[in-house]
């Protein structure tokens, strides 16, 4: 029936049909990179790569965090505000308590941690559904962010506050080295762990896992408190790249990073997301507003295409999925 | 602890969700090596007693005793640590986990020494230990690393059915395990229950298919309102005798007044 041939095949066709769930958006992540090096002079250059990749070093980040909370069936709307939060502390003790910039890296992913902490609990221990705790959490963040600045931007950094943003190690961005990390890690994480696997079945089936013996509370929290650290390393790397703590940072970035991790194959019903197809969607919104700038279309069409560009993901995703399930 | 002792038995339990008594002092005997089909009309408190034997629910009275040791069950962990393993109706399985993730779901086989410390997951010697599993069971399921959610319903049951038979040490509850199936998938599941009771495991089968339990049950025990109202060896009982004793016209069982006290 089942030998180990027919098995080694199976198993083969299984490893073909995950490829294929990330191959419509990396196919179009290829397709729009070939028509640009083509269609702009200015694409192509180590520059203008350079600016792609350390801008898209942030989305992708933060992408991570949320396409993690999105396998749980949650959400986070808090990680614009606190990005900005976890920036702008970053900022002020550099400036005020003459920390480095590396200490003070450390303390924007503890501000992240703690609001993370927080959603964590909120959503666990007060039972509130993941959208109303962050919903919460970006409401109290962005309060807080212009409470500590005054609304006015924290400036007056040393040069050595832009290494983490417009640093460069070997040719390539430090930003980016940071973001292959993070996904890199992630990845395995989810792939690999017994946590990444409790992830997915907490996202799949809730009563099932608790009932399983899954931690769920305890797991949750982790699950929050992991994508607010992140949320922080994002919102430290933003402020760098400006050179300056910015209180109005971060505001619609939610929407951009859900984008980036439905275009990426995650659903919003939970237990479907992986990390790869997360960056490859990142990288398709960040061409797509490179390209626009590049080739001088509107602005406006940005939002647009951006729009359509979710549609079709979405849509090419779930025509795989039934066919798919007709096979099997 | 003695041999003879059931290897499950329910005592007098009392099971109250704000004024309403969803259990009155019921009881369940579960013996070593035999099936009981558990049936009652809906709302005699079928689910309700299986929620407290697998330890989802906690009785305000009345007594577990596992092999004649008294227990008790705070979680559904503690009854699973106590050789209790159960199946429900409907959240069974986690969809978007593979066959083989959703067997070793909360006891994950983990690598050896300092990496499986860490957490990593021996991934391989779960898909072995599925398959070796399944065929075991003969649970015919074409890969391991299928998810779950693109198996067919009778598949799906097996699975569950499969996942709490691979752990169990002494008794497998099935709430309505073929419920939601077709004839031919019906078929499996029961002869999957008749090949885990032949293994000398016990099984609570809860069901409303009358033919069905008098099959493949050996006795079968009748709740109505909340308590046991009969007890019948699959033998001697019609569809009819059952039938009356889920609504209150036979009972075998003493009368109100000399159950256990509550």
């Amino acid at each position: 029936m089942t030998g180990p041939r027919a098995q080694a095949g199976e198993w083969l066709r299984e490893r073909i049909a995950v490829a294929v769930s990330e191959f419509t958006a990396a196919t179009a992540l290829v397709v729009l990179f070939a028509v640009l090096c083509f269609a702009s002079p200015h694409f192509l250059t180590a520059d203008n790569l350079f600016n792609i990749g350390s801008q898209t070093a942030v989305i992708a980040i933060i992408a991570v965090a949320q396409t993690i909370v999105i396998i749980t069936k949650g959400i986070d709307l808090s990680v614009g505000s606190v990005a900005a939060l976890a920036g702008v502390m970053g900022a002020i003790v550099v400036r005020d308590l003459g920390f480095s910039v590396w200490t003070a890296a450390l303390v924007a992913i503890a501000v992240g941690t703690l609001a993370g902490l927080a959603n964590g609990v909120l959503i666990t221990y007060a039972q509130l559904p993941p959208f109303i705790a962050t919903l919460g959490m970006m409401s109290v963040g962005r309060g807080l962010v212009f409470i500590v600045t005054g609304a006015v931007g924290v400036y007056s950094l040393p040069e050595s506050f832009q290494l983490i943003g417009n640093g460069v190690i070997a040719g390539i961005p430090f930003a980016v080295v940071v973001t292959a990390i993070v996904a890199l890690a992630a990845g395995y994480l989810l792939s690999e762990s017994r946590f990444g696997q409790h992830v997915y079945a907490m996202g799949s089936n809730l009563e099932a896992a608790r009932r399983a013996g899954v931690p769920v509370r305890r797991n949750l929290i982790a699950v929050y408190a992991l994508a607010g650290s992140l949320v922080g390393l994002g919102g430290m790397i933003a402020a760098s790249r400006v050179s300056s703590g910015q209180p109005n940072y971060g505001i619609g970035l939610e929407l951009d990073v859900i984008a980036a991790a439905v275009i990426g194959g995650a659903s919003l019903f939970g237990g479907q997301g992986r990390i790869a197809g997360t960056i490859i969607g990142a990288f398709l919104i960040a061409l797509v507003r490179n390209g626009s700038v590049l080739l001088g279309i509107n602005i406006h069409y940005q939002q647009v295409i951006v729009g359509l560009i979710i549609w079709a993901a979405v849509y090419f995703d779930q025509y795989r999925r039934r066919r798919l399930e007709t096979r099997v | 602890m003695s041999a003879d002792a059931p290897v499950l038995e329910a005592r007098g339990i009392v099971k109250r969700f704000g004024h309403v008594e969803a259990l009155r002092g019921a009881n369940l005997t579960v013996g070593r090596g035999e099936v009981v089909a558990l049936i009652g009309d809906n709302g005699a408190g079928k689910s309700t007693l299986i929620k407290v034997l697998s330890g989802v629910h906690q009785p305000d009275a009345g007594e577990i005793l596992i092999s004649g040791r008294s227990v008790q069950f705070a979680s559904p962990v503690d009854a699973r640590r106590e050789g209790v393993e159960t199946v429900y109706q409907d959240l069974a399985v986690a969809d978007d986990l593979s066959v083989a993730a959703n067997l070793y779901l909360g006891r994950e086989i983990m690598r050896r020494g300092p990496l499986g410390r860490l957490g990593l997951l021996d991934k391989r010697a779960m898909r072995r230990g599925a398959a070796e599993a399944l065929e075991q069971l003969g649970v015919a399921i074409p890969r391991v690393t299928t998810p779950t959610g693109l198996l067919s319903g009778g598949q799906r049951q097996s699975v569950a059915v499969a996942r709490a038979v691979v752990w169990a040490t002494d008794v497998v509850i099935l709430d309505e395990p073929t419920a939601a199936l077709g004839v031919v998938q019906t078929r499996r599941v029961l002869e999957l229950v008749a090949r885990v009771r032949d293994a000398g495991m016990s099984v609570v089968l809860v069901s409303h298919n009358m033919p069905q339990v008098l099959e493949v049950a050996d006795r079968v025990e009748v709740m109505r309102l909340g308590r046991r109202t009969a007890r019948f060896a699959a033998g001697e009982a019609s569809t009819d005798d059952l039938v009356a004793a889920m609504t209150g016209a036979l009972s075998t069982e003493p009368d109100d007044d000399a159950d256990p006290p509550l």
